[in-house]
């Protein structure tokens, strides 16, 4: 799949990062210092910045709540009709200030989401959702149905399911159809949230495999949210561990699958193997990275 | 036999026209989870357009046809205005809202189109001549004594329903934009997330739905007059929807059939029916229950009125999904 021209961007000297963080132009997505809120009164990210760099895999880590989530929708702007807000900070794709684009306008300059939960449209056969994910390609035939080829290439078992209903495949293949979908609509950077989820983990490695695959063939950025902590820190380049909607510590994912604290609390091992929970001394227990 | 099959086609013909009015329903419902209660308003704002400004058009001496084309362009322009005031003042307000809500906003908007409508083009009666033939025709002769009387009229009806049935199936199954709409009905959020503007979305639809009431005014106005009371065939049309599901277009049609056909039947029949039962019970002994069938069958008319509503309730109790309504998919 071709990828969208990546000219020159025209970046203003005062976009510069914050936090230390410069916007290499070889960053896809940068976030800096987002704050959101939910129903004008939940504050759920509080300052979170972190950058995927073009063609990197980089993985979002941490537990139920901590904001992974939220950040995602933050980029590709579905926050807002989940009543949320992004009210400091600020979000540049290859440079340019993107945090007050509609979706849609997003998923037209490469930005595309994966939501949590699959969300196919149950109603729709595989193919027919595959078909509206190239939505904003207008109509152009050949090129949809070379790029539809292409995706029955990456996931070969929706081919075979090609005219069933979609409510009625299976988590996996509800998976392959949402990430198939996002395809379509030829992206530069997929943000994909929690793939994992609910999958037997035979069907997660070979999730993992084919994103592996798509971003090394098909050099799409990616930013992925996952639970997963294990298998996420395997396929990814790098990783931020957010917590209570900060980021506490980042670095490349070998670094992080060393890491002890990481080790501890998102791989449930530690040096001295496993352990009872009552063994741990109470200052490590009550550790966390705020 | 021969009145039999003249009461059911007659029946079978208004209930084409209810079906009209009942499908602009089913497309908002299908795409945006609204039950746009607004629908019957916009029938009548819709119709008063047409015959207000083909009234106008004549008077200007323009030749019929192209007064009618006008005017039929101009109604269109009108309910265009409609759906993007509705898209842009209401729901983009309400996005994500219970489906209660939105539903509320629709018995709001009601009223607000109504009275702007009124105030606009009037609020007499109109009669509306669109050139369609009017007479009465007797069919199939050779197999009746004296032939079977249909109204050219509902015919003609029954024949512009058919083809505007076809294009929206055309458009729904096969077009890129049917297919958006049919996405946005599954799941709005996934919509949004695949880059379908659900702005320009729900524009679409409320301009569609506002052309089947703009077809469904055209003909209803035509066999009336246009008057208020094409407002209220929104409350005949919900009986159609229970009973041919909310969420599906054929539903809305065979309902439509369906009730069309049996509140005449049971018009004409039923009271009768119950007369001679009771009759033949009196004659052959249970002669208290005779009497009481009878008197009862002799009074019963206007099952027209109610007819409908009790169908849908029974099947609310027994199908609440109605014939063809979407089963939920599940799994887990």
């Amino acid at each position: 799949m071709s990828m969208a021209s990546s000219g020159p961007t025209d970046r203003l000297p005062h976009q510069a990062g914050e936090a230390g963080r410069g916007t290499a132009p070889s960053n896809v997505l940068d976030v800096a210092n987002v704050e959101v809120i939910y129903n004008h009164v939940i504050l759920v990210l509080k300052g979170v910045s972190l950058s995927v760099p073009q063609g990197a895999i980089v993985a979002l880590l941490g537990a139920n709540g901590a904001g992974k989530s939220t950040t995602l929708k933050a980029i590709s702007n579905l926050l807002r009709t989940e009543r949320g807000e992004v009210t400091k900070g600020r979000i540049l794709y290859r440079g340019e200030r993107v945090d007050g684009l509609t979706p849609s306008d997003l998923v037209r300059r490469g930005v595309i989401q994966v939501m949590e939960g699959r969300h196919c449209f149950g109603h729709l056969t595989v193919e027919e959702n595959l078909l509206t994910g190239a939505f904003i390609q207008g109509g152009k035939r050949r090129q949809i149905a070379d790029d539809l080829e292409k995706v029955y290439h990456y996931f070969p078992r929706l081919k075979v399911r090609r005219s069933s209903q979609a409510g009625y495949t299976s988590g996996g293949e509800q998976q392959m159809t949402a990430i198939g979908r996002a395809l379509m609509s030829r992206p530069t950077t997929i943000l994909l949230d929690e793939p994992s989820m609910g999958l037997a983990p035979q069907l997660v490695e070979e999730i993992f495999e084919i994103v592996k695959n798509l971003n090394e063939r098909e050099k799409v950025s990616m930013l992925l949210a996952e639970q997963n902590t294990n298998v996420a820190l395997r396929y990814a380049h790098y990783g931020y561990i957010l917590e209570n909607g900060r980021v506490v510590l980042d670095g490349d994912a070998a670094s992080l699958r060393e890491n002890e604290d990481v080790k501890e609390f998102y791989l449930g091992v530690s040096g001295e193997g496993r352990r009872s929970f009552r063994d741990v001394k109470h200052y490590r227990r009550r550790k966390r990275w705020l | 036999m021969g009145f039999f099959i003249e009461v059911l086609i007659g029946g079978l013909l208004a209930g084409v026209l209810y079906s009209l009015v009942a499908l602009g329903f089913v497309l908002i419902f299908k795409a945006s989870g609204v039950f746009n209660f607004a629908q019957g308003a916009m029938v009548l704002t819709a119709a008063l357009a047409l015959v207000r400004s083909l009234e106008l058009f004549g008077q200007w001496k323009w030749p019929f046809w192209l007064a009618l084309v006008s005017a039929f362009l101009f109604a269109a322009a009108i309910m265009a205005v409609v759906a993007w005031g509705a898209e842009r003042l209401v729901l983009r307000k309400l996005v994500n809202q219970e489906g209660i809500i939105l539903f509320m906003a629709t018995i709001g908007m009601t009223f607000f189109i109504e009275g702007l409508a009124q105030t606009l083009f009037g609020a007499d009666v109109y009669p509306l001549n669109l050139g369609l033939p009017k007479d009465p025709l007797f069919i199939l002769e050779s197999l009746f004594d004296g032939g079977i009387l249909v109204n050219e009229l509902d015919i003609w009806a029954a024949v512009i329903a058919g083809m505007l049935v076809a294009g929206l199936a055309v458009f729904f199954q096969r077009t890129r934009i049917g297919r958006a709409l049919r996405a946005v009905a599954d799941d709005h959020a996934a919509a949004q997330s695949v880059g379908i503007p659900l702005n320009q979305i729900w524009f679409i639809v409320w301009l569609v739905a506002g052309l089947v009431a703009l077809v469904a005014g055209a003909v209803w106005g035509s066999k009336l007059g246009v008057q208020f009371s094409l407002s209220l065939l929104a409350l005949k049309a919900l009986p159609v929807l229970i009973l041919g599901g909310f969420t599906s277009v054929p539903g809305a049609i065979i309902g439509g059939l369906i009730i069309g056909a049996g509140e005449k039947i049971s018009e004409v029949f039923a009271g009768p029916l119950l007369k001679d039962l009771g009759a033949w019970l009196a004659t052959n002994g249970a002669t208290g229950l005779g009497t009481v069938l009878g008197d009862v069958g002799a009074t019963l008319t206007g099952i027209e009125i109610w007819f409908a509503y009790v169908v849908a309730l029974l099947f609310l109790l027994v199908r609440p999904q109605g014939l063809f309504g979407e089963r939920i998919i599940e799994r887990v």
